[in-house]
């Protein structure tokens, strides 16, 4: 069955390696690629960029924070039932 | 590990802190404007996606071929952050789409792929936490498919119409944006080792505690 290892995965990766290898040749495209400039553009759009942009942060920031403080919560939880079950067989 | 640990939370906080300084000095996009700037985390958010995903997927191999615990509690550890940098991706994504293509959702190649490969990792987790014992052989299948997926998703906008960046767009940045980017990429690819470093303990704590109730009943 570890023989078998390498090849299953090498059977899972060879689609997307085929894929890859199958990519456009030469120089890479510049269609769609960013141009910096020194000054923001004119806004000329009613949709305004700024609670976009904060509101893709923000989300991040509160994605990330949530996700700690359930780790946090989950691990403290642990501890406890961990402590517990020691004193527990501690009397056994 | 714990001597490392310290300095990595540090590092990584840091990083993390500086981040939103860095993407605000980096120069704003011709066409889109300030909305561009959403793509300093969109796109790390992305690769670390892969990543976990690969993580998980080789993780799983191990632990279905080799029956390795510690694989699994890894596996399981990344795909949970597949979900969450996911999760990450497909909200942030729209927020730049709405103002740089005028829509929240396209079914392109790249969008629809993406949202699969985040539900193949969201189905990993439902089966690890629900599908009763024997289910993490069913889930390290899962992760296995869900890795092969990943260059998919990586290369559908080289191929199909779509108006979704290219793939070279990240290597054709001009050099202030490439700085911030470089710097977003190494502020999250450290909070994601913590995470995963943290996400693994607690399985190890689990797996811990499930020994405990096994010696306690005998």
């Amino acid at each position: 069955m570890k023989r078998l290892l390498p090849l299953i995965v090498l059977c899972a990766l060879l689609p997307g390696a085929l894929t890859l290898a199958q990519a456009p040749a030469g120089p890479p495209s510049t269609q769609g690629d960013f141009v910096p400039v020194n000054q923001l553009p004119a806004q000329t759009e009613q949709l305004p960029a700024a609670p976009l942009l904060m509101g893709a942060y923000a989300f991040v920031w509160v994605a990330l924070l949530v996700y700690v403080w359930s780790l946090w919560r989950r691990m403290t939880k642990l501890e406890h039932e961990l402590a517990d079950l020691r004193r527990r067989l501690q009397k056994l | 590990m714990a001597r490392v640990f310290l300095p990595l939370v540090l590092v990584a906080m840091a990083l993390f802190a500086a981040a939103p300084l860095v993407v605000a000095n980096a120069p704003p996009e011709q066409t889109m404007g300030l909305v561009q700037k959403i793509f300093y985390y969109h796109v790390p958010s992305a690769m670390l996606m892969f990543v976990s995903a690969f993580v998980c997927g080789i993780a799983s191999a191990v632990f279905l071929f080799r029956r390795s615990a510690a694989a699994d509690r890894v596996a399981l550890a990344a795909g949970e952050l597949v979900v969450l940098f996911g999760a990450i991706v497909l909200v942030t994504g729209p927020l730049w789409a709405r103002k740089a293509w005028g829509v929240w959702w396209e079914w392109d190649a790249r969008l629809t792929s993406s949202l699969l490969l985040w539900m193949i990792f969201l189905a990993y987790l439902l089966v690890r936490r629900f599908g009763g014992p024997g289910s993490e052989k069913l889930a390290g299948a899962m992760a296995l498919f869900g890795m092969a997926n990943v260059p998919f998703v990586y290369v559908s906008v080289n191929y199909w119409r779509t108006l979704h960046p290219k793939t070279s767009v990240v290597m054709t940045l001009a050099p202030g944006m490439r700085a911030a980017f470089w710097f977003c990429v190494a502020a999250f690819a450290a909070l994601y080792v913590l995470l995963l470093t943290l996400r693994k303990r607690l399985e190890d704590r689990q797996a811990e505690v499930e020994q405990l109730y096994l010696a306690a009943e005998d």
